[in-house]
């Protein structure tokens, strides 16, 4: 061992134990600066002869790299130690709650009006709607319900004093009924129509709000039957609840603007003190709920609508969508429905991206 | 309408269930509400005697009863009644039963120290009348032991809704005839005696009025007495829900309940003169037998005789001269009245009765002489007295309906086959006369049958009668393919927007149309006239909303009252104003409300944050984007209206006059009226005022392909009037070189130390990108001093 590797060794061990970047740098200088000694040794080479430098020359630049390596890597140890210790003042305690982004939502009737839209758009069915300030006329006469009748008497409607040009009076629609009448006018037949919307009626209880929701439908075509409007009601109710073991039962009833006029009752199940359509209302544990009116166009109403009943015929039901949302989705109390409580709100409420479709299925699952 | 099992079976021939009759009237379309069975009320109650009655040794009121139950010893029973006593029969509640009058359950007790073992009971307790004096006193041949249902005959009773169309079935028989149509039994019409009485009507009988009441029968009964009307009767109507009243009264109730005809019995001896329908006079009035006075007025029409009104024809009696107990002689009326005229007066009296709900909707004019003969039979066979001949005055309306009906049409309309055996034989059992030797066939529907105008009700009644459970399910015609979009651009612009606001964070709000009227008085319009209820449910909901901020408003209070930190609403709905034809002109809005606080209090701030005008301006900017309007062409203005802060509120308009939107935060003055702690901002989009978006029809974008080369960052700081609007700043330094400036924006607002008085520093970065070619140094510079020139000339200064 000659005295150049016993010094490189030394310096090579010096820059393993450098303990911070100053003491690295002074063995850097000292070593490989300028005036260091391995520098020194380097400009001797230029007065040797060739023999003795090829000889040289090897060994002293061996030395070089060897005590530059050392260097860089304990600079990048000592680089990597200050990042580690840098590091660790820089903890954050994560179980500190993130800033909060607002969560806002749809609110039921919307969401279940969304998902009618997209099921009757299925079935061809467009979506109508009209004025919920009404006149008497498009409200109950056109609906074959003439002044006397008793029927109007019985939608305890709300009025207002006014009366339109045509000595019309005004009042807020009872029922979706009147755009049916609107929209055969202004489209006439064959029609294929939903129309959902607020209505009116002068009753307050925990099951009965001045306003509701309603949806209408309405097909005018040829040939169309009775067992057209149950086929319809069936598949549209299947559909919404997504349910196959939906039964129907119609049974015979009175409104002024359908005849044959039929009722829809929905056979259920009460489970854990909750209505879950599915079955025949005669089936053990099961009964029937009333679930809407309908029936076959009066050829009247369809007279009044500027038709001709003898040509044209078809169907019409009206349905609550509140009441539709409550047997879906669970609610309990119609009235929490307008009241806009944050905390109902947030529990009843939908996602915007709660889109319905028919590929994921209209319904939301909780 | 309640009926028990037993009426109907006077009706009907029938060894039906009462689950297999409540089906059928479901069937046939009289829904059945509820069906109680009295004898489930009356178990634990028998019959009983009396064997020993004593004094009860510390109460002077009560006995101490040794009571036979037909079974095992007797028993104790302590009782208060004063009939009580030994030998007698009555009715026992023993412990377990519970007392229909008022739900007590009965149990073996002690009774000031001696023991009970159970009841005997009076008349009340049981619901079977009003008598309280005493205990029921049965028969002598009451056989002790037996149950008191039994006993009592008490029958199952079905209560039902009869659909308006139907006042041929707010009778039992006529629920009876459609029953047995549906193959439920035999039906048995009520067997009319015939009654001829003894010399003719003394009293004159007349109508004056023949459009409303086209035919008056009068009768005298004479000699009558007024009791209490036979159990028979009673327990008939106490089961039908009708107090019993006397036995004059009953048996009008009876026949009205029985066979759906109302008649009416006064008392002969407060009558004088001729009995004659006629119009009121304006200013009559009439104390009715609900004891209530009635204004009259020449519209009603009314039965009267020399000196006044004695009842408001179809509706109601008087008080006057209704059948007392001294009456011994009576008029009996049975009149047919047109159901419009009943309607409008009994809407304008506001009274309703069961007279007015059958004469309204309709009774049968052929029954006339009928139901005359049966309250006659029924008056004289309880209250005894000689019936007269009948005085008729006009005649009922006689004409029936003849119906041109062809077979084919049920199965078009109703969608079931049925034979036309079948369908003749249904509409033969409803009472229609069925003339099937002509094509089509002539039906005659019977007089009863009001609701039956054409072919289509016919359809109802034989597909009702079959069953509707019968007809099967026929799809609808599918178009071809993949179904087609249905969504008006109106909806799918509403659809797009709700998902859009709540994606923003806003929770949807479903509130009342209609405000309290100085609610909506605050946000109408200049010179709006509100739409007001004339009958509203309440004071709070009486006008119809003329903006959608108040209710939200509203509801942001009440989440606030109840501990919300903050309410971020909205709703899309209408607002209600007035076309020039005085129609309606619903215009389709979204409110927005913010209220309370925008950040809670958090560990990273401390503090919270409220909302401003600008959180209220981003909704807005965001939603009319979503909603397709452009917004980078809208104009910041003001006049957002009164509700709002003057200074902290404006429109976005597209043009000087078309409004979108208005937002900011609210007048302290709308604060204090809604009574909610502030800052509130808000916002409305006008969603009819919004354009609909060009090129519709297409759904290529125009091309486009990012810039090769990199865009240039520019920044440029300007001293300029302090009431200059920074948006006009902007605008300017944007158009100042339309081809290379894509974008400017303000980073910095600064007033105070550095800036002259009456003067902001405003700092915009504006990005220019090049075309084809890096800008070069000149150009660059070219574009600066364009910039600054445009700035100069709203009165701003480039700073050094």
């Amino acid at each position: 061992m000659d005295d150049l590797q016993t010094r490189t060794e030394t310096a090579v061990a010096a820059a393993c134990a450098a303990a911070t970047h100053d003491a690295l740098e002074t063995l850097r200088v000292d070593a490989l600066g300028k005036q260091g000694w391995v520098s020194q040794l380097m400009k001797t080479l230029g007065k040797m002869t060739p023999e003795e430098r090829q000889e040289k020359a090897p060994r002293i630049q061996a030395a070089r790299a060897a005590i530059a390596n050392a260097i860089e890597a304990r600079k990048a140890a000592l680089d990597a130690a200050d990042l580690e210790r840098k590091l660790a003042t820089e903890t954050l305690d994560l179980t500190l709650p993130a800033p909060q982004l607002p969560t806002g939502s749809v609110h039921p009737v919307s969401q279940v009006m969304d998902e009618l839209a997209e099921i009757f758009a299925d079935l061809g069915f467009a979506v109508k709607t009209g004025p919920e300030i009404e006149d008497d006329w498009h409200n109950f006469t056109a609906l074959n319900m003439p002044e006397s009748h008793p029927a109007r008497a019985m939608h305890d409607t709300f009025y207002f004093p006014d009366s339109d040009a045509e000595g019309r009076r005004m009042l807020l629609r009872t029922h979706t009924s009147p755009v049916q009448i609107r929209t055969m006018v202004q489209e006439g037949a064959p029609l294929r129509i939903i129309a959902p919307g607020r209505v009116y009626r002068s009753d307050s209880d925990a099951t009965h709000t001045p306003m509701f929701h309603q949806i209408e439908g309405l097909v005018i075509d040829k040939g169309i039957h009775l067992g057209h409007l149950k086929w319809t009601l069936e598949t549209f109710l299947k559909a919404f609840f997504e349910r196959e073991d939906i039964v129907l039962r119609l049974r015979p009833s009175y409104f002024p603007f359908t005849e044959p006029s039929v009722e829809v009752d929905v056979g259920f199940e009460l489970v854990d003190g909750k209505r879950v359509l599915g079955g025949s209302g005669d089936e053990p544990g099961h009964a029937w709920m009333e679930l809407l009116g309908s029936g076959m166009v009066n050829r009247r109403v369809i007279e009044f609508a500027g038709l001709d009943p003898d040509e044209w015929q078809g169907f019409a039901w009206g349905l609550g969508v509140d009441r539709l949302a409550m047997l879906k989705y669970g609610m309990d109390d119609l009235r929490a429905f307008f009241d806009g409580d944050r905390r109902w709100i947030d529990h009843y409420g939908f996602s915007p991206f709660d889109q319905p479709t028919l590929s994921a299925g209209v319904g939301a699952k909780a | 309408m309640k009926f028990s099992l037993e009426w109907l079976k006077h009706f009907l021939d029938t060894d039906a269930s009462v689950a297999q009759i409540a089906a059928a009237l479901n069937a046939v379309g009289h829904e059945v509400e509820g069906i109680e069975d009295p004898a489930e009320r009356l178990e634990g109650f028998r019959i009983a005697k009396v064997l020993t009655a004593e004094k009860h040794p510390d109460a002077d009121k009560l006995q101490v009863l040794s009571v036979d139950t037909g079974e095992g010893d007797p028993l104790q029973v302590v009782c208060g009644a004063p009939n009580a006593r030994a030998g007698m029969k009555g009715v026992l509640g023993l412990p377990g039963a519970v007392v229909p009058a008022n739900g007590m359950e009965l149990r073996k007790s002690a009774i000031r120290g001696v023991e009970s073992n159970g009841m005997m009971c009076s008349v009340r307790e049981l619901e079977l009348g009003d008598e309280h004096d005493g205990i029921i006193e049965l028969p002598d041949d009451a056989p002790v032991g037996k149950t008191f249902a039994e006993y009592h005959d008490a029958s199952p009773v079905f209560d039902v809704a009869i659909t308006p169309n139907r006042p041929d079935c707010m009778g039992v028989m006529g629920i009876a005839r459609d029953l047995a149509a549906a193959g439920l039994g035999t039906f048995k019409p009520a067997e009319v005696p015939a009654i001829d009485g003894e010399g003719a009507c003394p009293v004159e009988i007349r109508t004056d009025d023949p459009a409303a009441c086209p035919a008056f029968y009068g009768r005298v009964i004479t000699g009558v007495t007024n009791g209490s009307s036979p159990d028979w009767m009673q327990r008939r109507l106490i089961a039908a829900g009708q107090r019993p009243i006397s036995a004059l009264v009953d048996c009008t109730n009876y026949l009205m309940l029985a066979c759906g005809r109302p008649a009416h019995v006064y008392d002969l001896a407060r009558l004088s003169g001729a009995v004659v329908a006629r119009r009121a006079r304006n200013g009559e009035t009439v104390e009715a037998l609900n004891e209530k006075t009635y204004a009259l007025d020449d519209t009603m029409t009314v039965i009267a005789d020399d000196q006044g009104v004695h009842d408001i024809a179809g509706i109601m009696g008087g008080q006057h001269s209704g059948a007392s107990d001294t009456t011994t002689d009576v008029l009996l009326e049975i009149a047919y009245f047109d159901p419009e005229r009943i309607g409008v007066t009994g809407r304008k009296l506001g009274l309703a009765s069961d007279a007015r709900t059958r004469f309204e909707r309709g009774v049968d004019p052929a029954f006339l002489d009928d139901g005359l003969a049966l309250l006659t039979d029924l008056i004289v066979q309880t209250c005894g007295g000689t019936p007269s001949a009948i005085s008729r005055a006009g005649t009922p309306p006689g004409e029936p309906k003849h119906i041109s009906f062809d077979p084919a049409l049920t199965a078009r309309l109703g969608g079931i086959e049925i034979a036309e055996g079948e369908q003749e034989k249904i509409l033969t059992a409803l009472d229609f006369a069925v003339d099937t030797t002509q094509s089509p066939w002539l039906v005659t529907a019977p007089l009863r049958r009001h609701d039956i105008e054409g072919p289509a009700d016919l359809v109802e009644e034989i597909v009702r009668i079959h069953g509707l459970d019968k007809v099967e399910s026929v799809a609808l015609d599918r178009a071809d393919g993949v179904a087609r979009p249905t969504a008006s651009p109106d909806q799918i612009v509403e659809r797009k927007l709700r998902r859009a606001a709540a994606a923003y964070g806003l929770n949807e709000a479903v509130t009342w149309s209609f405000l309290p009227p100085a609610d909506a008085e605050h946000f109408a319009e200049e010179g709006q006239e509100l739409w007001v209820l004339e009958n509203p449910i309440s004071e709070d909901m009486k006008a119809m909303r003329p903006s959608m901020i108040p209710s939200l408003l509203s509801a942001a209070k009440r989440n606030a009252d109840r501990g919300a930190a903050g309410s971020r609403l909205f709703e899309i709905g209408r607002r209600y104003f007035r076309n020039a034809d005085g129609s309606s002109n619903e215009k389709p809005t979204l409110g927005v409300v913010m209220a309370g606080e925008k950040a809670q209090r958090s560990w990273a701030s401390g503090k919270s944050a409220g909302f401003d005008a600008f959180d209220a301006k981003a909704a807005a900017e965001a939603l009319l984007a979503e909603a397709g309007a452009p917004v980078d062409k809208l104009m910041v203005m003001g006049e957002a209206g009164a509700q709002f802060h003057p200074g902290q509120s404006a429109t976005l308009r597209l043009g000087p006059k078309n409004v979108l939107a208005r937002f900011g935060a609210l007048h302290p003055n709308t604060l204090k009226a809604f009574d909610i702690d502030g800052p509130v901002v808000a916002v409305e989009l006008f969603l009819d005022a919004i354009p609909v978006k060009k090129g519709g029809g297409s759904f290529a974008r125009a091309s486009y392909a990012p810039p090769a080369l990199q865009s240039v960052m520019r920044d440029f700081a300007f001293l300029v009037p302090a009431d200059l609007p920074a948006g006009d700043l902007l605008r300017a330094v944007k158009g100042a070189d339309k081809a290379s400036i894509v974008e400017a924006r303000i980073f910095d607002v600064f007033a105070g130390q550095g800036v002259p008085d009456g003067k902001t520093s405003v700092a915009v970065e504006v990005t220019l990108q090049p075309g084809e070619k890096s800008f070069k140094d000149d150009e660059l510079k070219a574009i600066s001093e364009k910039i600054v020139a445009s700035a100069t000339k709203l009165g701003a200064e480039l700073r050094g």
